[in-house]
């Protein structure tokens, strides 16, 4: 029983940063119908800037190293970098295919992928970069028999993703501007037509997505410190698989896909094989979109010719 | 008409790339007044320090040598490619070192899964191949041509193996693989043969995957199996976030490991949770080998660091080679092997290196315990 709770808090740990930045897939491909291939490899921009934020900080000492405060400016440090990146490829790489073929924006994303990731082998060096101790960890709860931990960096990690959620949530349902990228969504020729902004609102997407896959990369460096310019791939296709998973498209789908993957994947590695581990949790999707086709949360809806 | 220019351009191309082809047959053998030697390895990529190490030790062998007057006259030069860690690209750059830059030998690489790639092309040009410190058993039954200057993974297994019954005392022992790679199964393998046989018991066997950053699933399997020890033989960036992941999870049990382990930024990464742990390795920088201190010294002058064990392996494997050279009968590549092949008792800083049948150096190795950045001496293994 022990070993369970042990298992599901891990899961827990771990699906919340799938969560993050499968926020950001689901997001773009709602308003565009477009898969950002490269929302992966922004989260690595993100980690990536964490750690020269970490340098900087130590260097000209304006925090001591670990606090909450150098967390936290490094978080707002790399969100805001990653929101302008996020803004940069909308401009320059999406923007101009808006009206091409949605094959050509497919393709578009998967450059832009490749270019960030082997950009950064050059720029940020391949071999991998050790994140700098941001946040002191300690454990938080242990049960009598040391058996059930919960360390401080699961409650970090848990209560920035569900803040961060709190406040999308909030923009999306409270805001005119979400109000806006929800009509964007739903009908974009028709929400031109009503005075919507419709760049303006696209752009809006990528920067609150690309900021929350900062945050995950933010979160992975804190928890996991090894950062590669290839660290993206991976996760990447776990996070996209969420979304799919939760819905594609749908928000609190994705977050429901995230922590189920989370969940599948320490689960299978704890009772099952660890071998297995990534074939499963894709099994599992299979196995959902089979009685599910739109995903968990998904609309499913018949294409008008 | 442009179209009638590319045809033409594209025909003498292709026509020059076939006659450069042709002339692969005399590969290696020396014309000038310089003998090439080639080196591959992981310059950069996850593994980036194995292969930057190693090139260290190497480059400082052939700069010694050429200080010295050369080998028969001749100065050696290295020419290195980067495989970026990537098996596809180090089949790449050997073939690109034997049919360009006609090499009379290849000396690389340190992960097993490049040299298995890397090992088929040497044997089928017959360029003699030395690697540093695949320990992969595998690698060698390549073909003649293939050879090494380390011990293999049974007889690191069976060191650690060894070690855990009888100097930690271990009776049950958690095995955590990293499945991707041929070096980590093999040791893996060999350690749970030799451990069972001494009485052992193998409670637990987990894997992942090179690149995964989450072990929580398997390190809390491990702990419900209750071990007294973990073997983790894998690469230094994966161990450093498993010890970290340990100690999260309140495992306090001795890590063990092999020579993948070597590099400081397995401290860097893992911290205060890898203190403590065992690994076999090579050589260590403690030995009172005149030698070795010799070699530390020289290292350190050179290039401002302590030499780690892939250094000290590059640097040993580059001196068997220019051994052979001064001992064959002429610079060509069969009489080079031939050469390599018959070395015995050479003095090599990280023990007495014998060549055996198999190709295979027969020697000692040595265990050590992370200790901060720097790894302390406990013991030496014999074959």
């Amino acid at each position: 029983m022990e070993e369970f709770v042990q298992h599901f808090i891990n899961g827990i740990g771990l699906g919340s940063i799938y969560a993050l930045i499968a926020i950001g897939y689901t997001m773009v491909y709602g308003i565009l119908q477009l898969i950002n291939f490269a929302h992966s490899d922004v989260y690595m921009v993100g980690a990536f800037l964490g750690y020269y934020m970490g340098q900087l900080i130590s260097k000209w000492n304006i925090v001591p190293l670990p606090s909450y405060s150098a967390f936290f400016m490094s978080l707002v440090g790399a969100m805001a970098g990653c929101a302008l990146l996020g803004l940069t490829i909308e401009r320059f790489a999406y923007r101009p295919l808006r009206n091409a073929a949605k094959l050509n924006a497919l393709i578009t994303a998967i450059g832009v992928s490749l270019f960030l990731e082997y950009a950064g082998q050059i720029v940020f060096g391949a071999d991998p970069k050790v994140f700098p101790n941001l946040l002191e960890d300690s454990d938080v709860y242990t049960s009598e028999s040391g058996n059930i931990r919960i360390t401080q960096f699961d409650l970090v990690i848990l209560a920035v993703s569900l803040c961060l959620l709190f406040i999308l949530n909030f923009i999306i349902y409270k805001t005119k501007l979400g109000k806006a990228m929800r009509a964007t969504s739903f009908n974009s020729t028709w929400a031109s037509l009503m005075g919507i902004p419709i760049d303006r609102i696209i752009s809006m997407t990528f920067v609150i997505g690309s900021s929350l896959a900062a945050a995950g990369g933010i979160l992975v460096g804190i928890k996991y410190p090894k950062i590669e310019p290839l660290m993206g791939m991976m996760i990447g296709l776990k996070a996209f698989v969420a979304a799919v998973l939760g819905g594609i498209g749908n928000l609190t789908g994705a977050v429901i896909g995230a922590l189920i993957m989370g969940l599948a994947e320490q689960f299978v590695v704890g009772y099952i094989s660890s071998t297995y581990r990534d074939a499963l949790a894709f099994g599992i999707l299979i196995l959902i979109l089979l009685f599910k086709p739109a995903g968990l949360l998904g609309k499913f809806g018949v294409e008008k010719v | 008409m442009k179209r009638l220019a590319l045809i033409t351009a594209l025909t003498l191309v292709f026509s020059i790339a076939c006659t450069k082809k042709d002339k692969a047959s005399d590969t290696g053998v020396v014309q000038g007044d310089e003998i090439l030697v080639g080196e591959y390895g992981s310059l950069t990529g996850s593994e980036a320090t194995f292969g930057i190490m190693t090139n260290k030790g190497i480059s400082l062998a052939i700069k010694q040598v050429n200080a010295a007057g050369g080998v028969k006259g001749k100065k050696l030069k290295v020419i290195t490619l980067d495989d970026q860690g990537k098996s596809e690209e180090a089949a790449t750059a050997v073939t690109k070192l034997i049919t360009q830059n006609k090499v009379i030998a290849v000396l690389g690489e340190v992960a097993s899964s490049r040299s298995l790639a890397a090992a088929p092309i040497a044997q089928q040009y017959k360029v003699p191949m030395i690697s540093p410190s695949s320990t992969n058993p595998k690698v060698t039954e390549v073909g003649d041509y293939i050879f090494r200057v380390c011990f293999i993974d049974p007889f690191q297994g069976t060191v650690m193996a060894k070690f855990a019954a009888d100097n930690l005392k271990a009776k049950k022992v958690a095995i955590l693989t990293d499945v991707k790679s041929d070096y980590s199964t093999g040791l893996a393998t060999f350690f749970k043969e030799t451990f069972v046989k001494l009485g052992g018991e193998i409670v637990v066997e987990q894997s992942y995957q090179s690149g995964d950053i989450d072990f929580k699933g398997q390190l809390t399997s491990i702990k419900t199996a209750k071990p007294d020890a973990i073997f983790v033989p894998g690469y230094y960036t994966e161990v450093g976030l498993i010890a970290r992941q340990a100690r999260q999870l309140g495992l306090k049990q001795p890590l063990m490991g092999g020579d993948g382990w070597d590099s400081t930024k397995l401290y860097e990464i893992g911290k205060d949770a890898i203190n403590g742990g065992y690994f076999s390795n090579h050589y260590t920088t403690e030995s009172t080998d005149p030698a070795v201190q010799k070699f530390i010294a020289d290292f350190k002058a050179e290039y401002g660091e302590v030499p780690d064990g892939l250094a000290a392996m590059g640097y040993d494997a580059a001196k068997v080679l220019i051994d052979a050279l001064n001992r064959s009968t002429e610079l060509s590549p069969k009489a080079l092997r031939d050469a390599i092949a018959q070395t015995k008792d050479f003095p090599g800083v990280t023990g007495k290196i014998s060549i055996n049948e198999q190709r295979n150096a027969v020697k000692a190795a040595v265990v050590v315990q992370v200790d901060g950045a720097r790894n302390r001496y406990v013991t030496t293994v014999n074959p």
